[in-house]
């Protein structure tokens, strides 16, 4: 997979916040924490991977999703995968 | 010399169902009062559970299975005689030997059926419906009565809120017989071994454990194809489905996988709300309030689909008694 951008990251996950647990898109910023910031619980979490690992064509193993706190760390997560690929 | 077959029915048939629930209610907050570090809306949110029916120490997994399969039986119109096979589908058998369907068809009068447990998690009604089916077709019974009957609570550890909020004590029963037109389509059907660990009770010592992640996921991604092959071989398409009964896990799951299947006009079994998670007896438990209440219509298309530990599924597509 090419480089993806932080931007195109960020706006994906806007989505697919918005679409699962319905937290409006433009609130999904950087630094939010998932569970402090957005209310998301552990299953929506696994929610989220699936669609983004979809969308973004990477794999997020449930292992990895305790790693994964906040907006950023998904954003650095997924570009760090899609470097290597 | 050639071995005879027996002439089997076309197809089967459920003529009737019955279940049983312990009287015992224990609600959210009764759970939150015994320490565990819950409380209802955070139950509600995770699983969709509001209450759940756990058996006294003097009602065992056997007494729900008598109780339920003597009501789908009284339901059927067919005597104890009529009967000659009797399957029950648990895994939560207080002994290994013997098993209980014989004890539980002695008890219903039923005179030397053949009888089997079988084992195959939250999907054994599932199994053990399409096993009653292939039984008639085959010519090797003529009326089956099929039970789901679980008593988890000795098997859950009570201060562990991974498992403690979920899982119930239940039964529900099933009575099938031959029938011309078929009324239980194909059964879609497996396993994924590699992951046995995500749902299990490691020796007898044990309690249950549950990696609710990983199922979540495995349930919400792997049962969605599985339930529409079901429609697709019974040629029935999921607009046509009266109802859709999928195992009582989870309401998010339930909800997700109705998403996808995407049949609207089909009633969603959310029998978890009051019910918990009963594993083998969830889908007859849930089926048999349903129509107790007149929520689906007798000779509508039910799609059914049983999921959980092995983990094992099996789907089918039911005709509503």
């Amino acid at each position: 997979m090419a480089e993806v951008s932080e931007q195109t990251i960020l706006a994906g996950l806007g989505e697919i916040v918005e679409e699962i647990v319905g937290v409006p898109a433009a609130d999904v910023t950087p630094e939010k924490n998932f569970i402090d910031d957005l209310d998301i619980d552990s299953l929506s979490m696994v929610e989220i991977a699936v669609a983004a690992q979809d969308k973004f064509e990477v794999e997020i193993p449930d292992d990895e999703l305790k790693n994964l706190r906040t907006v950023q760390d998904v954003i650095d997560y997924v570009q760090g995968l899609a470097a290597k690929a | 010399m050639n071995i005879q077959l027996a002439q089997g029915a076309p197809g089967a048939r459920i003529l009737a169902f019955g279940h049983y629930q312990p009287e015992n209610i224990v609600t959210n907050d009764d759970l939150a009062a015994r320490g565990v570090d819950t409380n209802d809306e955070w139950i509600r949110s995770r699983v969709g559970i509001a209450e759940r029916r756990i058996a006294l120490d003097n009602e065992s997994m056997v007494d729900l299975a008598v109780s339920a399969g003597d009501k789908a039986l009284a339901a059927s119109g067919l005597t104890a005689g009529d009967i000659d096979l009797v399957i029950v589908a648990t895994c939560t058998a207080e002994s290994q030997v013997p098993n209980a369907s014989a004890t539980v068809a002695f008890r219903l009068g039923i005179k030397a059926p053949g009888a089997y447990d079988v084992n195959a998690a939250c999907a054994g009604f599932a199994y053990a419906l399409s096993a009653a089916s292939d039984a008639i077709r085959a010519g090797s019974a003529k009326n089956v009565l099929v039970i789901g009957s679980e008593k988890f609570s000795p098997w859950i550890d009570w201060t562990d809120r991974t498992t403690c909020i979920i899982f119930a004590d239940g039964a529900g029963a099933a009575v099938v017989t031959g029938s011309d037109v078929p009324a239980i389509g194909p059964v879609v059907w497996g396993s994924d071994g590699e992951n046995a660990d995500k749902i299990m009770v490691q020796d007898r010592n044990s309690f249950l454990h549950q990696d609710g992640q990983a199922v979540f996921r495995w349930a919400t991604t792997a049962l969605h194809p599985v339930a529409l092959e079901a429609c697709r071989r019974a040629g029935i398409d999921p607009s046509e489905l009266a109802a859709f009964v999928p195992h009582q896990a989870n309401l998010r799951i339930i909800r997700g996988i109705a998403k996808k299947l995407n049949a609207p006009n089909a009633v969603i079994a959310e029998d978890i709300v009051n019910a918990g998670n009963t594993s083998a007896a969830s889908i007859p438990l849930a089926l048999s309030r349903m129509i107790e209440r007149g929520d689906v219509p007798s000779g509508g298309m039910a799609l059914i689909i049983g999921f959980g530990a092995g983990l094992t599924y099996a789907a089918q597509v039911i005709q509503i008694p």
